[in-house]
């Protein structure tokens, strides 16, 4: 039962890798989610909790939307329930971030990284920081203190890359 | 070298030993891991996928752990080895259905599998016997460790490690427990205990994961979230989790004896009667009973049989491996004549279950007699 408002009426099951998935729906809910045509049935909504693909969807305004790196649509989400490459997080990042919201503790990342490919957290966060008082700076035509900042994060960067290279 | 020469025999399998084995089967971790510049498995085309696999396999192929390993890409594998790699809980049925650009790398001590180009471009697992969630952890870190030094993966600082699907996302990390809990479904305490795990955040599955059914009173017990808490932290917490289930199981063991023994013993012999004396016996009702069965060895009532017996059984009695044994194709029928023939031959030799005497009539009433 999905919206738990109605009794169900339509009993979808799905064959999903080859294991049965079953789902109840009353009938405004069925045809909300078009399982009156069964083929129509987004396997996102059924994977990752229903309302997931229509989020997606929302978050683009409802145009269709592709990955400029692996040309992966909102449509495929909706058909899989995966992701295209590493990129369609960004591609579809505001989508995302309220589904990530509901199905995990935090929309971070918390443990482990790549020694080597990533520069540390501490310093991408600094790094974040002093780029905006500079934009404020330079907004507001204070050029000293720009100055001061942007030789700041030449420095850091510098720095990170240094770690990078060891 | 062949697969079958590779994989330990049921009977080594079986008697590999752990902590806690009564009740924890295995312990295992699986991390999920995908490469800079390539699309995932699941959308990449066909070339795209053959090219991740060439930069994949020589570097898993060449980590210290994968010394003397057993690599295959998966299209020469034939169905029945994906089978068994299934049924040892190597691969996930989805890798079995993999074809040409999928892989396996699967170390010496079989405790190390590599799954390349499943879901992920990498799904490695460390798979050990017995209640070692930390030191599985620690292995498979190790292994990752090493591999990020030679493989670029798809990272951010925000996301963590990038998945195919969404509920992977972060660390990639699934901790997994496979418990035999018999006492706490014959007490109907089962459900109680499911609900309050789920509450946790923890997800308890069937035999062979998502989506499958409980079958043998075997429950994998694995987290759900993957972003925003620490592998650590999770690793912790299902080792808490599995110590407090792991309680009550025992406890249940105990009260059933003390309160209901008769209830006991009756669903013990029936399971040693069936499958001592069937002659076709289903797969799914074979492991039903190899758990009553389990559970008797436990508690001591077969004499010194270890419950190695039941675990080897387990697995020979499975579809795959019991097709291993005949080089025809069996069709099901077939296959649960042999099933019944191959136990009963193997529990000729195991005694009936020594319960503790029947009380006897009551002594006759001298003085009462006429």
């Amino acid at each position: 039962m999905i919206c738990k408002q109605a009794d169900a009426k339509v009993h979808l099951t799905q064959m999903v890798d080859g294991k049965i998935k079953k789902v109840d729906l009353c009938e405004d809910c069925a045809k909300a989610k078009g399982v009156d045509d069964p083929t129509g049935f987004s396997l996102a909504d059924l994977l990752l909790g229903l309302g997931a693909s229509q989020e997606l969807a929302q978050a683009t305004a409802g145009r269709e939307t592709s990955c400029p790196t692996c040309g992966f649509t909102q449509a495929d989400f909706k058909k899989s329930g995966r992701l295209g490459c590493g990129d369609c997080y960004t591609t579809f990042a505001d989508g995302l971030e309220s589904l990530l919201k509901t199905m995990h503790k935090g929309t971070r990342h918390v443990g482990k990284a790549p020694h080597i490919t990533q520069p540390s957290r501490l310093v991408q966060d600094s790094l974040k920081l002093l780029q905006t008082q500079l934009d404020q700076a330079v907004a507001a035509e204070r050029f000293e203190e720009a100055a001061r900042l942007r030789d700041q994060i030449k420095l850091l960067k510098e720095a990170g890359t240094g770690v990078l290279a060891a | 070298m062949t697969l079958h020469q590779f994989l330990l025999p049921p009977a080594e399998a079986a008697k590999r030993a752990g902590p806690h084995d009564r009740i924890v089967m295995s312990s295992r971790v699986r991390l999920a891991r995908n490469l800079k510049g390539f699309a995932f498995p699941g959308w990449a085309k066909k070339a795209e996928r053959v090219r991740a696999c060439d930069v994949l396999r020589p570097a898993v192929e060449g980590l210290p752990q994968m010394a003397g390993a057993f690599a295959e890409s998966m299209e020469a594998l034939s169905p029945l080895e994906k089978n068994v790699l299934v049924e040892r809980h190597l691969i996930s049925r989805e890798h079995a259905a993999k074809g040409a650009g999928s892989g396996i790398v699967l170390s010496r001590d079989h405790s190390l599998c590599v799954m390349i180009n499943e879901e992920d471009h990498l799904r490695m697992q460390c798979l050990c016997p017995g209640m070692q969630l930390q030191q599985v952890w620690m292995a498979i870190d190790q292994a990752d460790t090493a591999l990020e030094k030679k493989l670029d993966y798809a990272f951010t600082a925000e996301l963590g490690y990038l998945t195919a699907c969404p509920t992977n996302l972060g660390t990639g990390i699934r901790v997994s427990a496979m418990l035999h809990l018999p006492a706490l479904v014959l007490a109907e305490q089962i459900n109680q205990i499911i609900q309050a795990v789920n509450k946790l955040g923890l997800a308890v599955r069937g035999l062979y994961g998502e989506g499958t059914e409980a079958l043998g009173n075997l429950f994998q017990v694995s987290n759900q979230m993957t972003l925003g808490e620490a592998e650590a932290e999770i690793v912790d917490r299902l080792t808490k989790v599995v110590a407090q289930i792991i309680e009550h199981e025992e406890n249940a063991r105990a009260s059933l004896l003390e309160k209901k023994p008769k209830s006991v013993f009756n669903h013990i012999g029936r399971a040693y009667g069936i499958l001592a004396n069937a002659h076709s016996i289903t797969s799914k009702e074979t492991m039903n009973l190899l758990s009553l069965f389990r559970l008797g060895l436990e508690q001591g009532l077969f004499g010194s049989v270890p419950h190695s017996l039941a675990d080897e059984l387990f697995l020979l009695t499975q579809p795959a491996h019991l097709q291993l044994r005949f080089s025809e194709k069996l069709a099901a029928e077939e296959r649960d004549v042999l099933r019944a023939d191959m136990v009963r031959e193997r529990l000729r030799n195991v005694n009936r279950p020594s319960t503790p005497p029947a009380a006897g009539p009551a002594a006759p009433d001298k003085s009462g007699a006429p």
